[in-house]
C-alpha cells in the first residue's frame, strides 16, 4: 500500500502553488515544508497549497503545516489552502487553522484573492469552501 | 429506547508501526460503506481512526507492540444498521485523559511542540467518544451514526460506550 506524498510546485508571478497528491503524514508534511522553505528562500511570500489530490491527512502532518504557517507569519507572508475535502476542511476548522490561513474551495478564487490582498493575515473566508 | 444489537463485527490487530493506521482506516471505510454511510461521514470516521491509531503508535509503548481494533455495526436488525462503533485499544502505559491540555492554535503557533491534536480531532469528527486509560493501557471507543439525522442519529448504543 503506497500512500507516500507526491508534490508539484508551480511558480507564478508573485505566487507559488504547491500541489499535493497522497497522504499528508509526517513524511508528507516534511516534503511540503521542504518545498515551502525553498520557495521562501527564493523570495516567495505568497504560497497556496492545493490539496485536491489529498484525501487523508493526519495530525502529525498538519502540525508540520502549522510550522509553515508560523514561518509565513514571521516573514509577513500569506499562506492559503484550496480544494480541500470536506473532512480535511472541517479538521482545519476544528484546529483553528482557518484563523491564520485562508481556505478556498477553488484555486482560481484563491489566486485572485491572494493577489488582490483578500487573504490578508490568512484569515480569509470563502463561501465556496463551505458549499 | 430499544437497545441496539451488534449486527456485524470485525476485529483487527496491527503492529505499532508507522502507516499501519491506513490499514485501520480502510477497514473502517469498508464497514461504513457496508452500512451505507455517506461519503463525508465515512471520511470523518477514517480520519478519527487514523488519529486513534497514531495515538497508540506514538505514545502507548505497549509491550506486545500491537494495537487492537474492533469495528461493530449496531442496529435494531440487519435491515437497519444505525451506528458504527470502533474501539481502539492498546496495552501500553496509559495516560490521564483529563490531564491532557486542550491544544490551542494561538499557543501552538509559537510553541516548539506543535503536536497533541489527536484527541481534539477525534472528538470533533465523531458523534461520541469515550476514553479509558490507566496502567493497563488505553481504550478509545467512538461512535458515528449512519446518518446525520433520521433513524441513526438517535440510536441507542448498547454497552458502556
Amino acid at each position: 500500500m503506497s500512500e507516500s506524498l507526491k508534490i508539484q510546485v508551480e511558480r507564478r508571478d508573485g505566487l507559488a502553488v504547491i500541489y499535493t497528491e497522497g497522504y499528508i503524514n509526517n513524511q508528507g508534511g516534511e516534503e511540503i515544508a521542504r518545498a515551502a522553505n525553498e520557495l521562501i528562500l527564493d523570495g516567495h511570500k505568497v504560497l497556496l497549497l492545493n490539496l485536491q489530490g489529498t484525501k487523508i491527512v493526519n495530525s502529525i502532518g498538519i502540525s508540520i503545516l502549522i510550522e509553515i504557517i508560523e514561518k509565513m507569519l514571521e516573514i509577513d507572508g500569506k499562506l492559503a489552502f484550496c480544494c480541500l475535502t470536506p473532512t480535511i476542511e472541517k479538521t482545519f476548522h476544528i484546529m483553528g487553522l482557518a484563523q491564520y490561513a485562508g481556505i478556498y474551495g477553488d484555486e482560481a478564487v484563491a489566486v485572485d484573492e491572494m493577489r488582490g490582498g483578500g487573504a490578508e493575515g490568512g484569515a480569509a473566508e470563502d463561501s465556496a469552501a463551505k458549499a | 429506547m430499544a437497545t441496539d444489537a451488534v449486527l456485524r463485527e470485525v476485529k483487527l490487530t496491527l503492529p505499532l508501526d508507522a502507516n499501519m493506521e491506513i490499514a485501520a482506516s480502510k477497514t473502517a471505510m469498508a464497514m461504513a460503506e457496508m452500512m451505507s454511510m455517506g461519503t463525508d461521514r465515512i471520511d470523518e470516521v477514517r480520519m478519527a481512526v487514523v488519529e486513534a491509531c497514531i495515538n497508540a503508535i506514538e505514545y502507548s509503548r505497549a509491550e506486545d507492540g500491537k494495537v487492537h481494533l474492533t469495528f461493530e455495526v449496531l442496529g435494531a436488525d440487519a435491515t437497519d444498521p444505525r451506528v458504527l462503533r470502533i474501539t481502539v485499544r492498546d496495552s501500553g502505559v496509559g495516560f490521564a485523559p483529563e490531564g491532557v491540555e486542550e491544544p490551542r492554535i494561538e499557543q501552538k503557533l509559537t510553541s516548539e511542540n506543535k503536536r497533541g491534536w489527536g484527541l481534539k480531532i477525534i472528538r470533533g469528527l465523531m458523534d461520541d467518544v469515550e476514553i479509558e486509560s490507566g496502567a493497563g493501557g488505553t481504550s478509545i471507543v467512538m461512535t458515528k451514526a449512519r446518518a446525520d439525522d433520521g433513524p441513526g442519529s438517535d440510536a441507542g448504543v448498547a454497552g458502556e460506550g
